[in-house]
């Protein structure tokens, strides 16, 4: 027997070092505490930023092979794209807890370690073609969710983080048992070696029946783990709660940053399927993307609370985007990420302000965000109504404002692709999502001060979170000016890794 | 000069940002300052503007999403120069105008918002630069009917956003679709006007196409049946609100078939001559009759604006150097006519805080003045000769008469129907006795009132009388539309229908 050698150069290391950054300052902010007690909440939310900096220019700075770690690891483009939506997404959402009031999660350094394992985490996920390494990234990233949401200290974030953790332990289930058959199947838990043995074995036609139906139970299973992840319909039932549970700041966190990572796997994982042209899995990819964009754009109608509104609404966004994974052209992945990084910007804008508007006395199960605290909004605090206003006409995809541009790319990424159906689905649905954005603009704008009301606005405001609000509309209202380089620089990854 | 429609756009926008450091008190000196400027400018513009070209003039392009073929592009002819003229002058006049009382300064800067988008509708040549500014039309205006209006304001907003923001992205998905052929057709991606203009389609891309831009255009014109938004909006918005509804963004979309549906689609349009000239006639007759049932003043001119817009909609698709000069031509005198109006109404109802008919009675006795302009208006809404209003219909009209007598004889009905209606409301209001004591403490326009009223009856009377000024370099830019639908059309048939359609001889 000979020994085994292993050549550290055939170990690629450099792949793992972003992850590898944001773990050791995790760690390091875990050490900080253990020797200073009680130090104050700006010094971590700086490590963290500090990190991932350090991080996002490490990732920058690979070049090379993308494999590495015996193929465990592929930093491939839109694995370093996606790492960079989600280091850029955290940097800005961390900053919101820079806040004025004081909250009991921030107390705790754990929280900010939590933070950057969450991010390793989904750094793993995006950047791995192995289901094993994709379920460990992804539950590495979802039990530190589960303890940041609980960690809020009120009776709805601890049902908010258990409603989730059993959500998705049921998720991780399924991911569980879909890898099972798949690996049963083909021998193998690599996701290329997979559809490359599915194309060969012709897996997925009907002639070949044990198997066909086989290849489809696993894949309705990974479909359903991923759907918790991607909140599609009918996994979308947690989001409100979860979102109403945590702080807005950690709530636009969750509708933006893990699901990046889940879309990263989608692309990965549906890739062969919808190359495969199969009709059942076409046909149940189409409707769960169609009902996903329509019924929570149907129930946001209802809202009264502008929180919980804007969960539906990210869960309708999700299903905008999850329509370019379907479309599966270049231009659509590419639709794909420019959406995303403008639908960030919007998304931080929108939630930012609802914590910077949140007040003192807050108690349990009783939301400071419904539509009549915001009456009149704009003759007490017109900048804060005219921003919020502003975010929320971009979510509606009114030009020229950020989300616009990522609709338009995506609609016309839609109708490129021959699929003129599904584009008219969206902007239908953009239309009825106009509506509920309307409304908190109405009341903001149109009504009156309520009498006697709480007239304090802007309780939570620090000046480095206003800046990072200002920066963003900023960003908001020039976005005509980035899409252009936004776009070449997403152009050359994706198509650096062919999809 | 080439920067100048640029500085037209966006000196408003400009102004009203910087706005926000005055102090609210002066807001509105502010206001008319800034109007006047651009309205100067606007005239410098067609001082500038060289009348025998039929070109786009003033050209300026400048690359923004240059992978996917998306500039700004500007440029003049003569159908927008007129409207841009006509938009400025129509803004100055109302902000003069302007007797609102609550939160003036947001109004102020509303207003200049507006007329940065309305500007920039009317020249851009680039087609996502026209949906942005087209759909950014749609904020102000939703602020200015839901907070400055009636009392079924929140409503009216939201009905007005919705239906014109579902019509415009159905719209946006066909300019996309176009995109899309541009790009398998030539191998590059352009949203330019211009470079559109250029590429055959066959037939039933056409057709779908123009169904798609017909959305959009068709629920803002509005058309039978999209226009139940109108009256409510109208009804309800202010009175600024009301004067650029009428006298700006309802031409938004006619301008649109002229420069959009007719020369891309040329085979559509003759395709959908009898769909189209069958809504318009049935906006014409139908909305006359509603209007005549009106009590209340407002939506008696909201109605008759729908039924206006009918004729403008019938000389568009008489599609003949005729009926489109005049559907333009009438297009800027139903902006002067209908801003007119509706800042008349504006007058009584600061006075008494109704609209209702029926409340008033002989003001002709201590409101002389008021009583004269008002008729002046009046007679040029029904199109009396000498007026703006009947230059336009009758040129509209006249291209009409081409394609079908009977169809023209019937939309003449217009002309006999708004007499009826209009002389009728004028006749409830200001003949008879003063019996109300309310009535008779109304003091007759004075100052801001009969300066902006006076400019706008002065207008009314001399286009009617030398509309020539207008029409001259109008019929040069139309011409060529006409032009370029023969030449793209690509069914044999069409070709004869527009030649036979355009042989009357142009208007001099």
């Amino acid at each position: 027997m000979e020994p085994i050698s292993i050549n550290i150069e055939s170990l690629n290391l450099g792949t793992l070092a972003p992850m590898f950054i944001t773990i050791i300052g995790a760690i390091s902010i875990l050490l900080t505490d253990l020797f200073n007690k009680e130090k104050h909440k700006s010094l971590y939310v700086i490590l963290v930023v500090l990190f991932l900096v350090f991080d996002l220019f490490t990732l920058l700075a690979h070049t090379g092979n993308p494999s590495g770690m015996f193929d465990l690891m592929h930093l491939d483009g839109i694995a370093i794209l996606s790492q960079c939506i989600i280091i850029g997404g955290a940097i800005l959402f961390v900053l919101l807890s820079l806040s004025k009031l004081r909250f009991q999660e921030f107390r705790y350094a754990e929280f900010f370690a939590l933070y950057l394992f969450t991010i390793a985490g989904f750094q793993f996920m995006v950047s791995s073609d192995s289901l094993i390494l994709i379920f460990i990234g992804l539950e590495t990233a979802s039990l530190s969710l589960y303890t940041m949401i609980a960690m809020h200290n009120r009776m709805t974030s601890i049902e908010a983080a258990v409603k989730y953790f059993t959500m998705g332990a049921l998720a991780a289930a399924f991911f569980a048992f879909g890898a099972m058959i798949f690996y049963g199947l083909t021998g193998s838990l690599d996701l290329s070696e997979i559809s490359q043995i599915i194309v060969q074995e012709n897996f997925l036609s009907s002639e070949n029946y044990a198997n066909y139906v086989f290849i489809l139970t696993g894949f309705v299973f990974m479909f359903a783990a991923l759907g918790f992840k991607l909140s599609l319909f009918p996994y979308h039932v947690w989001v409100p709660d979860v979102y109403r549970g945590s702080s807005s700041a950690m709530a636009g966190f969750l509708s933006v940053v893990p699901k990046m990572a889940g879309f990263v796997v989608a692309i990965r994982f549906f890739e062969v399927f919808i190359a495969s042209d199969d009709i059942i899995i076409k046909t149940m990819l189409y409707t769960t993307i169609v009902l996903t964009i329509t019924i929570p754009n149907l129930i946001a109608l209802h809202q009264t609370d502008i929180k919980r509104m804007l969960a539906y609404s990210s869960i309708s966004n999700a299903g905008m985007a999850m329509a370019a994974v379907y479309i599966g052209t270049t231009q659509a992945t590419t639709a794909l990420f420019l959406y995303w990084i403008l639908f960030t910007i919007t998304n931080f804008g929108a939630f930012g302000m609802l914590w910077l508007n949140r007040g003192k006395e807050q108690k349990d199960y009783e939301s400071p965000y419904t539509f009549e605290k915001y009456s009149g909004l704009v003759q007490i605090s017109p900048f804060a109504a005219s921003i919020l206003a502003m975010f929320l006409f971009a979510l509606t995809g009114l030009p020229p404002f950020a989300l616009f541009w990522g609709k338009m790319y995506l609609v016309a990424s839609a109708v490129n692709a021959g699929q003129i159906a599904l584009a008219v689905i969206i902007v239908l649905n953009s239309a009825i999502a106009a509506y509920y954005y309307l409304r908190p603009i109405s009341y903001m704008f149109l009504k009156d001060p309520i009498e006697g009301a709480n007239k304090k606005f802007m309780q939570n405001a620090s000046t480095p979170m206003k800046s990072v609000i200002g920066i963003c509309v900023f960003l908001a209202i020039i976005s005509v000016l980035t899409i252009e380089p936004l776009l070449q620089v997403i152009t050359y990854y994706v198509t650096s890794t062919g999809f | 000069m080439e920067n100048i429609l640029s500085m037209l756009i966006f000196f408003p926008a400009v102004a009203a940002t910087v706005g926000f450091m005055i102090h609210k008190d002066s807001m509105r000196q502010f206001g008319v300052v800034v109007t006047i400027v651009e309205f100067v400018l606007a005239l410098l513009l067609w001082y500038h503007f060289d009348s025998q070209v039929a070109q786009m003039q003033f050209v300026q392009t400048l690359p923004l999403i240059s992978s996917y073929g998306i500039n700004y592009v500007v440029g003049v002819d003569g159908v927008s120069l007129f409207l841009v003229i006509m938009i400025t002058f129509m803004t100055m006049i109302a902000v003069i105008g302007l007797t609102e009382k609550k939160a003036v300064k947001n109004l102020i800067i509303t207003i200049l918002y507006l007329e940065m988008t309305m500007v920039g509708v009317f020249v851009s040549l680039d087609l996502i630069m026209f949906y942005i500014f087209w759909e950014l039309t749609l904020i102000p205006m939703f602020y200015i009917i839901g907070f400055w209006g009636a009392e079924k304001r929140f409503h009216a907003a939201i009905k007005f956003f919705l239906y014109t923001f579902i019509g415009s992205l159905i719209m946006l998905i066909g300019m996309l679709y176009f995109g899309y052929i541009y790009h398998e057709t030539t191998g590059v991606w352009s949203f330019n006007l211009l470079d559109w203009y250029s590429v055959v389609l066959p037939f039933d891309v056409q057709l779908w196409l123009f169904i798609a831009f017909f959305f959009g255009f068709a629920v803002k014109v509005p058309m039978f049946p999209f226009h139940t938004w109108l009256p409510l909006a109208h009804s309800q918005a202010p009175t600024i609100g009301s004067i650029v509804l009428a006298a700006v963004l309802l031409k938004m979309e006619t301008y649109g078939f002229i420069r959009f549906s007719l020369p891309l689609f040329p085979d559509a349009s003759v395709y959908f001559m009898p769909f189209m000239a069958t809504l318009g006639i049935i906006a014409i007759i139908y909305t006359a009759m509603v209007a005549y049932a009106q009590e209340d003043m407002k939506q008696m001119i909201a109605y008759s604006s729908i039924s206006h817009m009918g004729v403008i909609i019938l000389g568009v698709f008489a599609l003949n150097t005729e009926g489109i000069s005049g559907a333009v031509f009438l297009m800027i005198g139903h902006g002067v006519v209908s801003g007119a109006l509706f800042m008349s109404v504006g007058v009584l109802y600061d006075r008494r805080k109704t609209k209702m008919i029926k409340e008033f009675g002989g003001l002709a006795k201590n409101m002389p003045m008021f009583a004269l302009v008002y008729a002046v208006v009046l007679m040029a809404s029904i199109g009396l000769p000498l007026t703006v209003g009947f230059v336009g219909e009758f040129l509209s009209l006249l291209g009409f008469f081409k394609v079908s007598p009977i169809l023209t004889f019937i939309a003449s009905l217009t002309i006999v129907l708004s007499a009826v209606y209009m002389l009728g409301m004028y006749k409830r209001t200001f003949f008879g006795e003063l019996i109300k004591d309310e009535n008779k403490v109304m003091k007759d326009i004075h100052g801001r009132e009969l300066l902006a009223l006076g400019s706008l009856v002065f207008l009314i009377i001399s286009l009617g009388v030398y509309p020539k000024v207008i029409l001259e370099p109008l019929n040069v830019s139309v011409e060529k539309v006409v032009k370029i639908m023969d030449v793209k059309s690509v069914d044999e048939k069409t070709k004869e229908r527009l030649r036979s359609l355009n042989s009357i001889g142009e208007v001099k």
